[in-house]
Parts: structure tokens; C-alpha cells; sequence
């Protein structure tokens, strides 16, 4: 809640100077959130991202260049707004990051545990603990690339591919998991996310059934989260909610975080595409 | 067009639909699959294992039901989940509500990065509007601002007040208010603390 904290701060600390007429928190929160668009670091995750991606790395000292993320070899411009999407090759509908891990593995001959090692971000060195927040000082090559890869499709408009069988069941299973309550909070994320306009303390929840509030959310991830000074992926999204509805771990790029990302992306068709974003 | 490729269009258009359809995946074939991604997406980690994810009949239902929730559906839940309440041995339904406001602002509790020995808070203004000076609350439940100042603070009131807390869902099937007594979350004696902070004249909640 540490964030909130500040918000709160802010608030008490502007709301005297307003009249009566604009004490309106939610115009508080949209105020903080543009004050935060001004400059985003996200441009040196791309950067590095970037860099990452030609750089010959792995047991084969190969780079990522002739890794297929669904639009061919090497395509990387428009990529993210197409996935997750099946691949004939794994047999599998995988997400961005999913398929990073193939690529790790088969073009630069890691094994699939050094894929997807340190999926996260820390701050520091990349790839060495199994912890996306243990371990201090640890960047993440994940995260890196993520965020260039992303940034290739700003301004490109979400066109996930649902006709394939396998994407098709990928999207109704996400759905069915959107709307699966359990654990001791009797939590599922239709909890936070099946009603619009709703606040978990000031942080705004989008109503991901909702084209407009789906758009929003899913063309802003990734995004660089103020309050952690970490670039986040997708999939850190889902495992972090995960983690709050008080479920078990969400394995990094299981068939279940890809079903939910493929339900989001599904959702938010037709929306502009525009991270990696600032968020609070 | 001539006429003789109307017959070969419409042939195709129905190819088209036919295969189409054959893409959708069934029911039965969705629910295989959410099951397989349940049993083998998660691992357990500290104190939140995968047995979590076991549904419980009120868990079950209200997912199916997430669209519409017909009338028997929710009454039944309602009438299972009232036998569930337990009160305490005490009889006192009224704690501190000084305890109270700090359990309604910890969020902690259950998740895998909480120490299980902690006790878990109620997040209460991750939801609710509470005291007045609390700027910072959620607005998934309703306000609860004035909450006893409104009802009084009989013995009727602190029971209901008591029985919605133990267990949201004795009134309100599928609400998105945790069990909060049902499933071991709070104590009894927390969940008295948050009576006194919503019901007691001397709280925040009522000024």
C-alpha cells in the first residue's frame, strides 16, 4: 500500500489549494497520472532490449535476430499486437514472453530453466536467482527485451489472433479462468475487474469486459511502475494479481497466464496500442 | 457474376462457416482444459498452496454463475452459508474499535509474501469508505461512512453487523466481500473489533 500512501500524500498536500468545486479525487489521480507521462525510463529497458536482442548469448553464441514471433524471422515491427497466437512449431499458443523462452532455447541453446530464469526485473545484474523479488540487484534479459519488443508496435492497433482451434480455447479457458472464484478470499478477478468505475484504495480498476477500460489496460502494459522502479510485463501483471487474489504461484508463461493474456488481448481488440507505459 | 458460380460461391461461403464453427471448442472441451491449466499453472508457495484452488461449493457455483445468478441458485447459497456463522462464546459482539481501524487498514494477510504467523488485517478500505479521515478507500463495496449512526447500535444490528463480516455471503450470494470469519481469515475476536468500528458511537466511522 505503500503507493497509496503517497497518493494520499499528494492529495493532502493539494486539496487545500483548491476550491470546494475541484476536491474531487478522482481529477487528483488523473492529475498525478499526467504528471507522471512527462518522462518514462522505460526508454532505457527498450534500449537495452534492443541491444539484448543482436547480442550473441547462450551455449550456441547465437542472437535472437532469426527468432519468429508469428509475423516471420526477425519481424519484430507489429508483433506484440498480434499475440499471444499459435505456433505450429510448439504446438502451443504462447504470448510474447513464451516465446522468447523457445527462442532462448532452440536459436541460442539455453535450457528451458535458464529461459526462464529471472522473468522479472530487480535492479542490477541480469538472470541469476529463481526470484522475481529476492535476489537485490538483478536485472531481468526477460524484461529487456520485452520492452523493446513492445515499443516496435506503439500506435499499432491490438489484433490478437483468435482462428485457430488453439487460440480459440486459449480464449474461452482465459475466460472461464476471469471468472473462477477460490482460495480464502473467494477472490477471482472478476472481483476487481467486472464492474466499471471502481477504486482499490485510490488505484483505478478497468472493467476488462469493457472494450474501452480492456483497451486501456492491455495497451499499457508493459509498463514502468513508479512506485517499484521496475519495468513490468504482462505477465508480471498476471502473477502479481494473482499473488493479491491470494492464489497459488502463477507459473511464469504457463498455459493459464497465456489463456488470461489471450482473453485481455481479445478484449481489447480494435484499441490503440501504446506501451511500454508509465504507470503510478 | 454469372449465374452457374452462384451454386460454387455458396458452396464455399458454407465451407467457410462450417469451418468456422468446427473451430469453436466446446463446453466440455473448455472446462477439460481450464481443469488440465488449473492442476498444472500453479505451484505452491509458502502458505498458499494449490489446494487453495480447490473450489468450495459457494466458489463453484458463483463462478458458473457469473453472468446471471438465478433466484434458487442464490438461495440456497444464502441459506448454506447462514448455518456456517459462529458467534463468539463470549456473547460479546462489541470489541475496540481502536483495534478495529487498525485491522480495517492492513491489507496483509494470506498471500504467499505474508508471514503466516502474522495475523491477517480486514483490507476494509481497500473497498469501503470508512472514517472520514481516511482519504485514500475503494469503492468496490459501499461507502460504510455513518454505517451505525444510521442503524443504531441494538442488539439486532450488531449481530447482522457481526454475521456480514463472518461471512458476506449469508445475505448476499456471490458478493465480493471475502468470508471473512467462514474462512478463517480474522479471528473472532478481530471481526468484534470491526463491529465496534463500524457500529460504536465513539468511532470514526460515526462522526
Amino acid at each position: 500500500m505503500r503507493i497509496d500512501r503517497v497518493l494520499a500524500g499528494v492529495l493532502a498536500a493539494t486539496l487545500p489549494c483548491l476550491s470546494p468545486a475541484q476536491q474531487d479525487t478522482q481529477k487528483e489521480i488523473e492529475r498525478y497520472r499526467q504528471m507522471l507521462q512527462e518522462s518514462n525510463p522505460a526508454e532505457l529497458y527498450e534500449a537495452r532490449g534492443e541491444e539484448l536482442w543482436k547480442t550473441r548469448r547462450g551455449p550456441r553464441n547465437a542472437s535472437l535476430e532469426r527468432c519468429d514471433l508469428g509475423l516471420g524471422p526477425g519481424v519484430v515491427k507489429g508483433a506484440y499486437v498480434r499475440l499471444p497466437r499459435y505456433f505450429a512449431d510448439t504446438g502451443r499458443v504462447q504470448d510474447l514472453e513464451s516465446r522468447l523462452g523457445t527462442c532462448m532455447v532452440t536459436l541460442q541453446g539455453f535450457t528451458p530453466e535458464e529461459a526462464g530464469r529471472k522473468p522479472f526485473s530487480g535492479t542490477g545484474a541480469p538472470m541469476i536467482t529463481t526470484d522475481p523479488f529476492s535476489g537485490v540487484g538483478q536485472r531481468s534479459v526477460m524484461t529487456d527485451l520485452v520492452a523493446w519488443i513492445a515499443s516496435e508496435s506503439r500506435g499499432m492497433t491490438i489484433a490478437p489472433s483468435v482462428s485457430h482451434p488453439k487460440e480459440r480455447l486459449a480464449y474461452q479457458a482465459g475466460e472461464r479462468l476471469f471468472y473462477y472464484r477460490a482460495g480464502p478470499y473467494d477472490f477471482g478477478c472478476v472481483t476487481c475487474h467486472g464492474e466499471e468505475g471502481k477504486r482499490i484504495r485510490l488505484q483505478n480498476l478497468p472493467k476488462m469486459t469493457n472494450a474501452k477500460d480492456a483497451q486501456r489496460a492491455f495497451g499499457t502494459w508493459p509498463g514502468y511502475r513508479v512506485s517499484e522502479g521496475e519495468l513490468r510485463s504482462m505477465q508480471w501483471r498476471m502473477w502479481e494479481c494473482v499473488r493479491q487474489m491470494r492464489f497459488p504461484e502463477l507459473e511464469f508463461a504457463s498455459d493459464a497466464s497465456i489463456a488470461l493474456i489471450t482473453y485481455l488481448a481479445k478484449q481489447a481488440e480494435g484499441g490503440t496500442f501504446d506501451a511500454p507505459a508509465i504507470k503510478r | 457474376m454469372q449465374p452457374k458460380m452462384i451454386p460454387a460461391l455458396a458452396l464455399a461461403l458454407c465451407g467457410i462457416w462450417v469451418a468456422g464453427c468446427a473451430t469453436r471448442p466446446s463446453d466440455s472441451e473448455t472446462e477439460r482444459a481450464v481443469a488440465e491449466m488449473i492442476k498444472a499453472s500453479f505451484k505452491t508457495r509458502g502458505q498458499a498452496t494449490v489446494a487453495r484452488l480447490n473450489q468450495d461449493d459457494a466458489q463453484a457455483l458463483c463462478s458458473k454463475h457469473a453472468g446471471e445468478l438465478p433466484k434458487d441458485v442464490s438461495d440456497g447459497i444464502e441459506k448454506a452459508q447462514q448455518a456456517t456463522i459462529r458467534y463468539p462464546s463470549s456473547g460479546k459482539l462489541m470489541g475496540d474499535w481502536r483495534e478495529g481501524e487498525r485491522i480495517a487498514q492492513s491489507g496483509v494477510g494470506k498471500q504467499f509474501t505474508d508471514a503466516p504467523t502474522r495475523p491477517a488485517g480486514g483490507s476494509c478500505y481497500n473497498c469501503h469508505q470508512l472514517s472520514k479521515q481516511e482519504l485514500s478507500f475503494g469503492t468496490i463495496g459501499p461507502s460504510l461512512y455513518q454505517f451505525g449512526k444510521q442503524r443504531g447500535a441494538s442488539e439486532a444490528i450488531q449481530k447482522y453487523t457481526y454475521g456480514k463480516i463472518y461471512n458476506s455471503q449469508a445475505s448476499t450470494a456471490c458478493s465480493n466481500m471475502p468470508r471473512f470469519g467462514h474462512n478463517g481469515v480474522l479471528t473472532e475476536e478481530q471481526i468484534t473489533h470491526l463491529v465496534a468500528l463500524l457500529l460504536d458511537h465513539d468511532s470514526p466511522v460515526n462522526k
